[in-house]
């Protein structure tokens, strides 16, 4: 019988361990290349645990490291931690072996550094799913900036520089002046720094300054790319797309609207939040965030830019479900969370195979090559059509609970902008299949996609649609999470 | 003899490298005055540390010198609070003797080597006097033994560099500057009680009110420290004095020379005087702490602008100065022991950044400007790597000793209602990302004109390891520390009379 304890290491260390080999690998890329699929698949199954014994109302949580007198760094498993634990290992199985097909069909240099950083930003992230307090959390969160940035900064060419000195500032600025602030804040008020189911706050801050410690961990949560906030997100595409495919449509941003949930619920709670109304300005802004990116995208012609806005404008349907304060869209935007990485990341997984497999990066340059790369563009197809939320497809469930959520918040408001952005979301995601298949093509290209590419994405596609019928233990942690 | 040592050791951790640098100097060989010295500041470590052990279980060691009993004799007075200047000289002398190996005689004519190493010992010697001794007039003569001393190893400086003589002149008036106002001050208030002693001091200053010579005394002691302690205006005798000196010397005295200032002027603010005093809380709310904020950005701005690496790290010291004295000026137990966690955690960050910077010196055997930076991260993977750790330990960047000081001294500002205290602490933290981060990119990202070529040393990265160690060691375990760090506050703020 394994403890639980064992499992939270069983789920973080696979990781931590990639990363510390690789360096020492860098001759035998064979076996480097392996472990980062085999890591995954063993966090995944760590994961899995987890999230049953989460399931059977446990709470994991294993003690690591005591600095001082009431700071620690510790592990304490919630609901929401459990599910993004388990989504950001599994997704690292697939996004490893694309990885391989990537980085070697591209012939990219650096190969080691980047396996290295790899491993140790899904560590970060497994961190952050799993941390047992704020400060924990804060740490994971910066090892998770300064482990991303030599990806950013990968090609280490002049604009790789400049994404990466633009990412770092805004990432580590606003984590460092305002997040945290905000944590010895409510160290200071609540005399430590655990959270806890129905939050910390109720009783210990006075009305009138929840909404400004609320908004100074909105705007240090940067990962979590609200307007202003945003610009590190877009800067990042300069990656190689498998960074762009797990950290910056899973890992890294996900880690951002978890972090944010995880403050609106066991930090704030819900109830303080809607008897206060300390969210309601969060409210506004995130649907401003969303509505404004989903027209952005439409403008950008680099079909990782309009990703990455696309990304953007999801984040903020996360943001918005927290905001709102009602068990429902909690509910939504924790699901929300598994449907839109599984949809997001085949649809940056297919940006990068057409980059691999035809060197097309822009969207008018795709006219017509649906028939040469039939499978990628079905990929996309499924994967766009969950995330504007269409059945059979797992993104339709999580729309459905954010809009039973405004509608039970009683801003309705945000039923229409829930709308306009579905209409927004599939006006510009559409555009890149119905290019493809419909339109004539311009010129002959000779594709060529390693099968390491296609594979997972077809996996990650196909997961769309399991994730459909499967949603069943997920929404039950939802309810563990909000009753 | 265990119990003699033990009985005597507030003496010992002076008397050990005072009497070592008079023997040091009659040794012609310049390995083995190294080695003595190296052997000397051991000894006054492990003094050190089982005073620390002493301090904790009895909380004060008073030891009257000559047995001429306080407060008539001079008294060396070993509490909670002055342990802690006392273990990070100790610490970074021994430290900074041991990189002083080969980097010494790469500066510094083999003539006057064995020369150096008494001056260096005699500056310790007089900066664990400073610290140790509970009589103000016994306190201004250790102030001038060790800026005499500094001044003198800064001076050597100039057999590489003229200017070293200049930045030491500077030093040398200042700094006598400084002591004069030291001792003006002393003999204001000695005047007025007729004691030399800093708890009868305390004493019989609680005793009276209302005396203008007092003020006057408090001012010019507090305004002589503060110079000494380069505390924002008074601080520009440092850059240069760093920038210039020879390379271990930047070491030394980064990192303990104005830490022993700062203990000295909070054991003026708090404990010679009080700090229910309005003279004080004036002094501290209206005089320090804007001082210290101007001094936060000042020294980050100037360093940001700054293209003289060693200059660089000396502008951000005068910005870190800025944290501990805010920490002191806002006079609360927390705020009180997060200075004191910052003054511990500073003295290993700016000391393994000043190794680091200077090895990188030693290696292409140029001053140090940020153009002479390019690629050499590259060539050196181990002084990067320890230089890459430490900045981020500066920038107060988790799982780093710098981490920890920020962490309380921004606690104790929000708990004293400073909110935006707190912001600008952390504003001018990130700004100081700036200037590390253009030195990281320089190191690593820019191409030299030719690739050098160098094979790192085991003598020079060794100590650069240790210090390194030390500051993620801290930053994982802070508890001694922060401990420590409580524990002095409460001693210094405890007793309110």
């Amino acid at each position: 019988m394994i403890s639980l304890e064992t499992y939270i290491l069983i789920t973080i260390l696979p990781p931590l361990i990639v990363c510390l080999v690789t360096p020492f690998l860098s001759n035998n890329a064979n076996l480097r290349d392996f472990l980062g699929p085999l890591g995954g698949i063993i966090s995944s199954y760590g994961a899995l645990e987890i999230m049953n014994a989460v399931l059977e109302g446990k709470a994991p949580s294993l003690k690591l490291l005591q600095i001082a007198d009431g700071i620690k760094i510790g592990f304490e498993v919630t609901p929401l931690g459990a599910i993004f634990g388990l989504v950001a290992s599994v997704l690292w199985i697939f996004a490893a072996i694309y990885s391989v097909g990537y980085m070697r069909g591209n012939q990219e240099k650096n190969q080691t550094r980047f396996y290295t950083f790899y491993a140790m930003a899904v560590h970060a992230a497994l961190c952050i799913a799993y941390s047992g307090d704020l400060l924990t959390l804060f740490i994971f969160y910066e090892v998770l900036t300064f482990s991303t940035y030599p990806l950013v900064a990968h090609k280490q060419n002049e604009l790789a520089q400049k994404a990466g000195r633009l990412y770092m500032s805004i990432l580590v600025g606003s984590s460092v002046i305002f997040l945290l602030p905000a944590i010895i804040w409510v160290w200071v008020i609540t005399g430590s720094l655990e959270m806890s189911k129905n939050g910390v706050l109720d009783g210990n801050i006075s009305y009138e300054y929840a909404p400004y410690l609320l908004a100074m961990f909105v705007f240090g949560i940067g990962k979590a790319a609200l307007i202003p906030i945003h610009k590190w997100l877009p800067a990042a595409m300069v990656a190689p797309t498998p960074v762009s495919a797990l950290l910056h449509a899973v890992a890294v941003v996900k880690a951002g609207v978890f972090t944010m949930l995880l403050i609106l619920t066991n930090v704030f709670g819900i109830d303080f939040l809607s008897k206060t109304g300390a969210s309601t300005w969060l409210i506004w802004l995130a649907s401003f965030t969303l509505l404004i990116t989903s027209i952005i995208a439409i403008y950008k012609d680099d079909i990782k830019a309009r990703l990455a806005y696309s990304t953007i404008s999801q984040l903020s349907y996360i943001t918005l479900g927290g905001a709102l304060a009602s068990a429902m869209a909690t509910q939504g935007a924790v699901l929300h969370i598994i449907t839109h990485a599984a949809g997001k990341i085949t649809l940056f997984f297919v940006a990068g195979a057409i980059y691999v497999g035809a060197k097309m990066s822009k969207i008018s340059e795709l006219n017509g090559h649906g028939k040469s790369m039939p499978l990628i563009f079905l990929a996309f197809f499924i994967g766009s059509l969950s995330i504007i939320g269409v059945p059979p497809m797992a993104g339709s469930w999580s729309k459905f609970f954010l809009m039973l959520g405004a509608a039970e918040s009683g801003y309705l408001f945000v039923l229409v902008v829930f709308s306009i952005s579905t209409i927004l979301n599939a006006y510009y995601l559409m555009e890149i299949p119905a290019r493809a298949f419909f339109l004539k093509k311009d010129k002959e290209i000779k594709v060529k996609i390693p099968t390491l590419i296609i594979i997972p994405i077809l996996c990650t596609c196909f997961l769309t649609i399991i994730l459909f019928f499967t949603m069943e233990p997920f929404q039950n942690l939802t309810s563990i999470m909000v009753n | 003899m265990i119990d003699i040592i033990i009985k005597n050791l507030p003496i010992l951790v002076v008397l050990t490298p005072l009497m070592m640098s008079l023997i040091v100097v009659l040794i012609s060989n310049n390995f083995l005055s190294w080695l003595l010295t190296l052997f000397t500041t051991l000894i006054t470590l492990i003094f050190s540390l089982l005073l620390y052990q002493e301090v904790y279980l009895h909380t004060a060691i008073s030891y009257a010198l000559g047995n001429w009993v306080p407060p008539l004799g001079i008294e060396y007075l070993i509490d909670k609070v002055s342990i802690i200047p006392i273990i990070i000289i100790a610490l970074i002398s021994f430290l900074a003797t041991f990189f002083a190996s080969k980097i010494m005689p790469a500066e510094i004519n083999n003539s006057s080597i064995s020369k150096v190493y008494s001056l260096w010992l005699l500056a310790i010697a007089g900066l664990i006097g400073l610290v140790t001794t509970g009589d103000a007039f016994n306190l201004f003569v250790f102030l001038e033994i060790s800026s005499l001393a500094s001044v003198a190893l800064v001076a050597m400086g100039g057999q590489k560099d003229k200017q070293a003589l200049v930045a030491a002149y500077n030093y040398l008036i200042l700094g006598a500057i400084g002591a004069t106002f030291y001792v003006i001050g002393v003999g204001l208030l000695y005047g007025i009680t007729g004691t030399l002693n800093l708890a009868d001091l305390s004493n019989r200053i609680a005793e009276i009110s209302d005396n203008k010579a007092l003020i006057a005394g408090f001012g010019f002691m507090v305004i002589g420290i503060m110079l000494k302690a380069a505390v924002f205006p008074l601080h520009i005798w440092l850059p240069r004095a760093y920038a210039y000196a020879p390379s271990a010397v930047s070491v030394l005295l980064a990192a303990t020379a104005t830490k022993a200032s700062l203990y000295i002027l909070a054991r003026i603010l708090f404990s010679v005087f009080d700090i229910s005093d309005n003279l004080v809380t004036y002094t501290l709310q209206y005089i320090i702490l804007p001082l210290s904020i101007l001094a936060m950005f000042a020294g980050t701005i100037m360093a940001i602008y700054e293209k003289d690496i060693k200059r660089l790290l000396a502008h951000s010291s005068i910005a870190q100065i800025g944290y501990i004295t805010l920490a002191f000026a806002i006079g609360t137990k927390a705020s009180v022991a997060a200075g004191f966690i910052h003054l511990f955690n500073h003295a290993l960050i700016k000391g393994a950044l000043f190794m680091a910077i200077t090895s990188m010196g030693f290696y292409i055997n140029k001053r140090i400007t940020i153009n002479n930076l390019s690629g050499l991260g590259r060539a050196m993977p181990i002084t990067f790597v320890c230089f890459v750790i430490c900045s981020l330990s500066l920038a107060g960047i988790p799982l780093t000793a710098g981490f920890i000081s920020k962490l309380y001294i921004i606690k104790a500002s929000i708990s004293a209602d400073g909110i935006w205290i707190a912001f600008l602490i952390l504003a001018s933290s990130a700004l100081s990302v700036v200037y590390l981060w253009k030195m990281i990119e320089a190191l690593w990202f820019h191409e030299s004109p030719k690739e050098p070529n160098i094979k790192e040393k085991p003598e020079i990265y060794i100590a650069l390891l240790m210090i390194t160690f030390l500051n993620i060691y801290f930053g994982l375990d802070a508890s001694i520390v922060v401990n420590s760090s409580f524990e002095a506050a409460n001693q210094l703020l405890g007793v309110q009379k």
